[in-house]
């Protein structure tokens, strides 16, 4: 600070870094960027360890023997689950009270704002059905939840099956300190959301639920399951919840610590890890786990059941069973010692899981990425951002014939331009308005006058108000009379790289992942553009690094990592789709993705556009 | 037209009690005097000779009234419930009365059957009343039903002290540092933050007439934990220790093994004889435990008392004027349910609860009844599991609404789930200081419409002084759920106020649910039934309304919570950030720096010292 506080040093090292801004600046990128690439790299991460003194060591003995009658009972489910068309609720609840649970359910409805195609839904009715084992002594101030969602067609019957084998198992033995809620949810996600909803008798999203009769006072921790095949290959574990929502690190060491103890193969996105780090393929391998990791969180959907529980400070994961062509396959009663075996450490547990990281990125299920690993990635793109800033405003303040004018702050400059500064703001988020209260407002009737359906209309109206965007800067500049001047956009600009950087920077606090990726793509347009590049080209460059062509990038890229690459017009379906769905998750659950992109991110990006045809 | 006039009188007598317990607390000396204990008695009076019809709600009252005998008197009981989940509920109750008087300075030095250690806390604080329980576990009214005794989670004491104790709250510290000497408990951790001295809630169960809560403390611990170690000092007081009689069942290794433990002494003073010409001193021992079927009986619907308590009953305790145990039967009058053996053919009735209820009695002192084999080990078999339970008339349930570590709503709900009749009950709420409760977001509502409480007595909390008290008097509507919301806000604990484990979350204590009940008999609309027509015009007996209390389940919340972690580290950074770069950014954003000019040359300086002196502005 002494540094600064020198007007000669100052004055020095202003003109070192606005001499040298635009090479500083590619350096910093570039950096940025192998920084992020190097977390991969097995030398560069942590070991995972076990923080939760409670849950240290795996000494519990597992002894669920009943796997064969689990899968019995989640035959019987599934044959009462065809003939109700539906969830079984009788069934269920007199299934439940012979093992001795305090049973309870909950109805729901939601008329979702369009239909739904991927899960072919609008209107959805279900019942929720809940058991909660009441530990011996205990005053019903603590629970573990453990769901299992009931879903159409021949999928989970197991994991209900195993469920209800573990309920009876469980309600045999003394130990436990905590209720144990086990939940079989319908719809997925928004039965799950009315339930956990009426749990904590909040209401985000409108959505219509009885409440509920029985509790088990706060929950500690929650596991979902996913079983559809009767012996599986390996357990593959979800973390990404809600709005990039990752539960305690711990959780994930726990589930990983009995999979070693137990022998069963552990996956985390689809990928077993590897030993040979060292080689390049191996290293490929942690690098698409990672990215893989970093394309759901920056979704902000949830990507399991659990991913709704995370909001109420719930420590919650999905554990989902895959069948795929291995070998080695491990039986119902492995995977149900494994569970008996988490959750009899979860019981011990004294205090909420808080001991481990809650920012994380996992390159495989034994290594991690804590929040001071990734975050110089993000630190060195956002540095970008203020050195083009410090750049702008020197060049702003140094000029002598001006002194006056320009200052960052508009009310001390001249009327026309705080006009010319306030006016492309104000119309660019007003773009960002329409394009996020439009699609919904006028699918009725977008439908009318077009022959699509609404989940269509929605999306494509989304894309034309997205579009439609792009066409402003010309009518803004004739509108105004005094704007277009050298100045104007420069104090434009700053603004506009300053708030970029505000974003970004909060994004990236909540959710690393997305921060990264808008980062990757912005910085850039943020840091070249002016009114003076060659028009044509920078606008291809400007619509590639658009946020809706970084999704569509992300589609691919996403199909790519997963190893199911697709053609470009099933691309195209699919990008149609997932736009439905973020609006969806949105009004469904309350994902900030949506939102976030249409009134802030996209307004941002609109105000850089203007500085390209600023006139 | 029977049930109408029924239900008529009875809310007649439920008005006049509730304008009682409003107007007593709206402070008008008339009305004063009289609780609504006194019209209970009152009303037991009436029509059956009972003293202290109340606080019996076990079929206590089927002891004979004490006949003129030693000056000290011992019980013993236990009391056995089938219930319908197949779990047990065991209840025992061990009473010695005394005839003595502690109060009027004469110093009692001989103990025979009374405990000293008691006996010395009574004289040295001038207790009058005094309650303490410990509990393991929630009692599950939907499933068991209403308890004989019920506890909150946790430990609950309440004093009445003489009012001749000048400084209670002195005299209440003292106190509970003794009692958690004799009972090896924590209540030590009973202080100013959570004391309360309700207005309403608690009345004295023995005779007197003062009713002035500022001689009362009520306090709870829901966090204690119960194990042997309170067990065995409560088992202690007992004249037989755990050497005879039915205390030889009270073995921990098996009354932990169980789904709800729950111990408590109870001490008052009682009348002699129904004249009620002298008084003595009851203590009342009672510990109940309710065992699981699925951990404990293995799934197999069969109880027996070698089972349950690992022992079996070969005498009575020899000091003891009468031990007996009652098993009930009112759910299978014609043994069709489950069977007993061995078979007695001693019977008797009792109104439990507003309940009348059947219990086969096996007497102790009977060397008959332990048989050819010297021992009594009493057997249950369901035959089947048929059978739905009553539901209870009144129960409750709260739980903490909202996300995030800010703010939160408390909700409790109140079940009415009589079919025609609304009585008034008691709610009292003792909240910690650091909720800090919003009281203007207060809202009662039953049926989907405000309620609005005849009666509420609010006091605030002081930070680190005092809790929340909140005490109202609301008409719960038939066959309704009233719920009663209330947000607050977490306060920020220094850092030194937090627990050792301070992400496992703080606990509020059990709401308070008194209340008249109307009784389940009266329910009865059935006036056909197998009744004298005599006894069928005014159908409404003693039995129209029972008081019962209902105790909600403790709540755990979170704080907002500093990551305690890393302090250290924590702090030098803080530091670190604050001195330097606060600073140094102050200057550099409220100074204006200009470059110094080289200092003037000695010649420019004499002229300027001139200038100056002249008046004139300087070079």
């Amino acid at each position: 600070m002494g540094l600064l506080s020198d007007p000669n040093r100052r004055r020095a090292l202003i003109s070192l870094l606005t001499r040298l801004n635009a090479p500083i600046c590619v350096v910093c990128y570039m950096a940025g960027v192998a920084w992020f690439m190097g977390l991969a790299f097995e030398p560069f991460t942590l070991r995972t360890y076990m923080s939760e003194n409670a849950m240290g060591s795996t000494m519990v003995e597992e002894r669920f023997p009943a796997g064969e009658k689990a899968l019995a009972t989640g035959r019987e489910f599934a044959a009462h689950k065809k003939k109700a068309g539906g969830m079984p609720v009788d069934w269920l609840v007199k299934t439940m009270q012979s093992r001795g649970l305090e049973v309870f359910t909950q109805r729901f409805s939601r008329t979702l704002p369009f239909p739904d195609e991927n899960k072919e839904r609008y209107m959805v009715k279900g019942t929720n059905v809940y058991g909660i084992l009441r530990a011996p002594r205990a005053s019903r101030t603590e629970a573990l939840v453990l769901s299992a969602p009931c879903t159409p067609g021949d999928n989970n019957n197991q994991a209900v099956g195993l469920l209800l084998g573990l309920a009876q198992y469980f309600r045999s033995q003394v130990f436990w300190a905590k209720d144990i809620i086990f939940l079989v949810n319908e719809h997925d996600l928004i039965g799950m959301q009315a339930w956990l909803e009426s749990y904590h008798h909040t209401n985000t999203t409108g959505m219509d639920w009885s409440p509920l009769q029985g509790r088990g006072g706060s929950i500690q921790a929650a596991l979902s399951l996913e079983l559809s095949s009767d012996v599986i290959t390996s357990l593959d574990l979800v973390l990404e919840g809600l709005n990039g929502q990752l539960p305690n690190l711990d959780l994930a060491n726990l589930f990983y610590a009995f999979c070693q103890k137990i022998g069963v193969l552990c996956t985390t996105q689809g990928k077993l890890q590897r030993n040979d780090w060292d080689s390049v393929s191996g290293y490929s391998h942690a690098v698409q786990t990672m990215m893989l990791m970093v394309m759901k969180q920056a979704s902000g959907r949830s990507w399991g059941d659990h991913g709704l529980f995370l909001r109420y400070h719930i420590e919650a994961a999905t554990i989902k069973g895959i069948n795929s062509f291995r070998q080695y396959k491990t039986d119902i009663t492995t995977i149900g010692r494994l569970m008996e075996g988490m959750y009899r450490k979860l019981n011990n547990l004294l205090e909420r899981l808080h001991q481990s990281y809650f920012f994380y990125l996992m390159p495989s299920l034994s290594h991690f990425v804590s929040i001071g690993y990734y975050m110089p990635a993000f630190g060195l793109l956002a540095v970008i951002l203020l050195l083009r800033a410090l750049d702008l405003w020197v060049q702003l303040t140094a000029p002598p014939p001006r002194t006056e004018d320009g200052v960052v702050d508009p009310e001390q400059m001249s009327s026309p331009g705080v006009l010319s500064v306030l006016t492309p703001l104000v119309i660019s988020h007003l773009t960002g308005v329409a394009l996020y209260t439009l699609p919904i407002r006028f699918q009725e009737m977008a439908v009318e006058h077009f022959p699509v359906s609404e989940t269509e209309a929605v999306v494509l109206t989304a894309i034309a108000v997205y579009t439609a965007g792009l066409a402003l800067p010309h009518n803004t500049n004739r509108l105004l009379s005094g704007g277009g001047t050298e100045q104007g956009w420069k104090v434009l600009k700053l603004v506009a790289v300053l708030y970029l950087a505000v974003l970004l920077g909060c994004t990236a606090l909540i959710n690393f992942s997305l921060g990264f990726i808008l980062a990757i793509t912005l910085v850039p347009v943020a840091a070249f553009v002016t009114p003076h590049v060659p028009k044509f080209l920078s606008a291809f460059v400007m619509i590639v690094l658009s946020p809706a062509c970084t999704l569509l990038f992300s589609v691919f890229f996403f199909q790519e990592l997963q190893e199911m690459p697709i053609s470009f017009l099933d691309g195209w379906m699919l990008y149609l789709s997932v736009i439905s769905q973020g609006i969806l998750d949105h009004c469904l659950y309350g994902s900030l993705v949506y939102p976030l992109i249409a009134l802030l991110v996209y307004p941002c990006w609109l105000i850089f556009w203007n500085i390209l045809f600023w006139k | 037209m029977a049930a109408h006039s029924c239900s008529y009188s009875a809310l007649l007598l439920i008005i006049c009690t509730a304008t009682e317990a409003a107007g007593k607390t709206s402070e008008q000396p008339a009305v004063e005097e009289r609780s609504w204990e006194a019209t209970e008695v009152e009303e037991a009076t009436l029509h059956e000779a009972a003293a202290d019809k109340r606080d019996t709600p076990a079929p206590e009252t089927e002891a004979p009234s004490p006949i003129p005998q030693p000056k000290d008197d011992f019980q013993e009981e236990l009391v056995i419930r089938p219930l319908h989940s197949g779990d047990i509920y065991a209840s025992f109750q061990f009473r010695t009365l005394w005839e003595t008087d502690f109060m009027s300075g004469n110093k009692v030095s001989h103990y025979r059957l009374f405990p000293k250690s008691l006996g010395q806390v009574i004289s040295k604080f001038s207790v009058r009343e005094l309650h303490i329980s410990f509990t393991q576990g929630y009692w599950r009214t939907m499933q068991w039903g209403q308890p004989f005794q019920p506890a909150p989670p946790g430990a609950e004491l309440w004093v009445w002290f003489q009012d001749s104790v000048t400084d209670v709250d002195g005299t209440w510290k003292e106190l509970t540092n003794v009692l958690s000497g004799i009972f090896c408990a924590s209540l030590n951790f009973i202080d100013s933050t959570n004391t309360v001295q309700p207005s309403a809630s608690f009345k004295p169960l023995g005779i007197g007439n003062v009713t002035d809560h500022r001689f009362l403390r009520y306090a709870t611990l829901p966090r204690e934990i119960v194990c042997t170690e309170n067990l065995t000092p409560w088992k202690k007081l007992l004249p037989c220790g755990s050497k005879a009689g039915l205390t030889v069942l009270l073995k921990s290794e098996k009354l932990f093994h169980s789904s709800f433990h729950s111990q408590a002494v109870h001490i008052r003073p009682v009348c002699q004889d129904w004249q009620c010409k002298t008084t003595s001193w009851e203590l009342r021992q009672t510990l109940n435990v309710v065992f699981d079927l699925h951990t404990s009986g293995q799934g197999k619907r069969e109880w027996s008392l070698f089972k349950m308590f690992s022992r079996t009953l070969t005498e009575a305790c020899p000091l003891a004027s009468s031990s007996k145990i009652y098993i009930d039967i009112t759910d299978d009058p014609q043994g069709e349910l489950f069977e007993l053996s061995p078979a007695t053919p001693l019977l008797s009735q009792a109104m439990v609860l507003g309940d009348r209820r059947t219990f086969s009695v096996y007497d102790l002192t009977q060397p008959v009844t332990f048989g050819t084999v010297r021992s009594l080990n009493l057997l249950i078999r369901w035959k089947s599991s048929e059978g739905d339970m009553l539901r209870p008339l009144l129960h409750a349930e709260r739980y903490v609404a909202g996300y995030g570590l800010q703010t939160g709503e408390i909700h409790t709900l109140m079940y009415n789930n009589h079919p025609y009749r609304s009585f008034p009950v008691l709610l009292l709420d003792t909240v910690p200081w650091y909720l800090r409760l919003y009281i203007h977001t207060l809202t009662v509502t039953s049926k989907g419409k405000d309620n609005k409480p005849s009666y509420i007595h609010y006091q605030p909390s002081k930070d680190r002084l005092r809790p929340h008290l909140l005490e109202m008097l609301v008409q719960l509507p038939p066959n309704s759920v009233t719920e009663v919301t209330v947000e607050f806000e977490r306060a920020l604990l220094k850092w030194t106020e937090y627990t050792p484990d301070p992400n496992h979350g703080f606990y509020v204590g059990s709401s308070v649910i008194s209340s008249l009940v109307p009784s389940i008999v009266a329910m009865d609309t059935n006036i056909t039934m197998d009744r004298p027509l005599f006894s069928s015009f005014f159908p409404c007996k003693e039995e129209s309304s029972f008081f019962v209390r209902v105790y909600t389940e403790p709540l755990l919340v979170n704080l907002p919570t500093p990551d305690f972690s890393m302090p250290y580290n924590v702090i030098c950074l803080t530091c670190t950030v604050v001195a330097v770069g606060y600073g140094s950014l102050y200057n550099l954003l409220t100074r204006s720096f200009q470059i110094e000019e080289p200092s003037p040359g000695l010649a420019k300086r004499l002229a300027n010292i001139i200038r100056k002196m002249r008046g004139v502005p300087p070079l």
